[in-house]
């Protein structure tokens, strides 16, 4: 076999390995051609991160597992590692304008963005957990970095600043809680903690609470969700859309593979924890946005409301739920992407505009900016047949049969309550008096808009070739 | 599993005691210590002169680059260590391993040499 080395498969983790010594060779370049590079160096990273999404389409079909069976890919990890690797490299996409300012302009937030990926891939293909630990550092701390990336920005130092203080703080818990694991069950992969954890000693509950305490930090649900709006305004928007997307679809996978791989025979004590995470992060994210004023600090609370009906799906523990929180994060990111990207867009004599205010009359200014931008926003809010609704389609259905109803009562019940934070900002756009106009908006911005909003209106078309994609992913877990 | 915790019985015991310790000495001097301040008493310690500046002066950053650079090499320094010690026992897995670390150790160190963060001005 071509692809082994000291006894070890290395063709499971060949895309992260491509992955990651494209990112050295990266920055190599980058130090010695220097910042004049940069344009090169995002442009490669690209082709780089959506060359490693081929590579892993490309793998064997089926399960692979290597590294004594800490690293694992299967369809589940396949699908939503691609779905990951899009993401970032739509995040380097978006980000060329934003890094063309000269004050600004650095080759590292290619490379930071790279490096974090290769976190996510080993994060959502982890099957142990220190392999869970490595993936999640990898990732996070790169993204601290990406956070305060606008380095003379007050307010984006400081969301680097706190993220990455409550960020170690989660890193500390979930720490403690593998350390717990381990300590009561003897083994640290997922297949051994499942066969040990049949029953649910005090000990491992304590461990597995302490587990999901720091992975919710990771996807930022309630009562973990402190960081979210700061982090979310203070960092660049084009990292805020990187936060957004990608880490999130990485944690969500890590979160679904442990509890439904290693604590399947306690399925009763976490699912009590993912429903109450679920409904605090459903109301807080449709109840906090409501008096927000600022729009990237209502995106965040959006996203906040938005995993917790991925929750949703997931508390069902069932095939179905694991296929909604799949199809979710795809449809999710989606969504978000878009919304991110009109964001990004709006500015006004080079200044960018960020408060919902400004939104006022972009109707008349950009009719088809502002169309694009209602039809994400309708999306988000669940609206059929836009691709929103099927995404919480699934996921209530999958919590109905799982005979989970007040859980999906509340949850229709705040998706309305949401609903009207984003019928606001439409409004704004088309019934209010109209500020001064705005700046044209790049090739590249518009052409991100038109595609996401497109895939939201016409999803309901042709979900085919998606939603069995999700279904084979999540049935390669059980 | 009360078999585990029985064994860590000695070390309840022993924080127990330190608990104690530490509460006492804290609080005894509040209760019997002999009081009498002065101006010179509660100044600041400054052998031979007066104190002159605040303790929190500014740090130039150049010395935190330095730090930082000094703890990735000496940590490492302590991975080389027990490998070399165990080297014989590691084999081809563990020599790899090794040359995978330092290969992007050293990328990271041609990075910051090119960057200019090793120079002082």
């Amino acid at each position: 076999m071509m692809f082994e080395a000291a006894g070890y498969q290395l063709l499971p983790v060949l895309p992260e390995i491509v992955l990651a010594v494209g990112a050295m060779v990266l920055l190599l370049i980058g130090a010695w051609c220097g910042q004049r590079a940069a344009g090169l160096v995002t442009g490669l990273a690209i082709c780089f991160l959506i060359g490693t999404g081929v590579i892993e389409y490309l793998l064997p079909h089926g399960r692979l597992m290597t590294f004594g069976g800490s690293f694992i890919v299967d369809e589940f990890a396949r699908f939503l590692k691609i779905l990951a690797l899009l993401g970032s490299a739509a995040t380097l996409v978006l980000s060329r304008e934003f890094l063309e300012d000269q004050s600004r302009r650095m080759f590292e937030f290619a490379i930071l963005v790279m490096l974090s990926t290769v976190g996510m891939m080993v994060l959502i293909s982890a099957a142990d957990l220190i392999m869970l630990y490595l993936g999640l550092e990898l990732m996070s701390l790169a993204l601290y970095v990406v956070a305060a990336s606008n380095r003379d920005n007050v307010k984006s130092t400081e969301a680097g600043l706190k993220y990455f203080v409550l960020g170690a703080l989660a890193s500390g818990m979930l720490l403690y809680g593998a350390s717990l694991i381990y300590g009561f069950t003897g083994t640290v992969s997922f297949a051994g903690i499942a066969a040990a954890a049949k029953t649910g000693s005090i000990g491992v509950v304590f461990g597995l609470v302490f587990l999901l305490a720091g992975l919710c930090f990771k996807v930022s649900v309630v009562p973990f969700h402190m960081w979210t709006p700061d982090v979310y305004e203070g960092a660049p928007t084009p990292v805020t859309a990187f936060f957004a997307s990608a880490p999130k679809i990485a944690a969500m996978a890590v979160f679904t593979r442990v509890v439904l791989t290693a604590f399947s025979g306690v399925v009763a004590e976490w699912q009590q924890i993912v429903v109450f995470v679920a409904i605090a992060s459903m109301a807080l994210g449709s109840f906090g946005a409501i008096g927000q004023r600022n729009i990237k600090r209502l995106m965040a609370y959006s996203s906040i409301g938005h995993m917790g009906f991925a929750l949703v799906g997931l508390a069902a523990g069932t095939v179905e739920g694991a296929q909604g929180v799949v199809l979710y994060l795809v449809i999710y990111t989606v969504m978000t992407f878009g919304a991110f990207t009109v964001i990004l867009a709006m500015s006004r004599n080079g200044q960018a505009l960020e408060q919902i205010s400004d939104f006022a009359g972009l109707s008349r200014t950009n009719p088809l900016l502002a169309f694009f931008f209602a039809m994400l926003l309708f999306s988000l809010a669940g609206i059929p047949p836009l691709a929103g609704f099927f995404a919480k389609f699934y996921v209530f259905s999958a919590a109905i049969k799982a005979g989970l109803f007040a859980l999906s009562v509340i949850g229709v019940i705040t998706s309305v309550v949401g609903a009207f934070y984003y019928l606001n900002v439409i409004k704004m756009m088309y019934f209010d008096e109209q500020a001064e106009a705005t700046d044209a908006v790049h090739i590249e911005l518009r052409s991100v808009v038109a595609a996401t909003a497109l895939f939201n209106m016409l999803f309901f078309v042709y979900p085919g070739p998606l939603v069995s994609a999700a279904t084979a992913a999540a049935k390669s877990l059980f | 599993m009360s078999g585990i915790l029985q064994n860590y019985l000695p070390l309840v015991v022993f924080i127990g005691i330190a608990g104690v310790i530490g509460a006492v000495l804290l609080i005894a001097p509040f209760i019997v210590a002999y009081k009498q301040p002065d101006p010179e008493k509660l100044s600041a310690y400054e052998c031979g002169f007066n104190a002159f500046d605040d303790a929190r002066m500014k740090f130039d950053v150049r010395f935190y680059l330095v730090a930082i650079l000094f703890i990735i090499f000496d940590l490492e320094v302590a991975f080389l260590f027990p490998w070399a010690v165990t080297f014989g026992k590691l084999g081809v897995t563990g020599f790899w391993s090794m040359i995978v670390f330092l290969g992007v150790l050293t990328v990271g160190f041609a990075y910051e040499w090119k960057k200019g963060a090793l120079e002082w001005d």
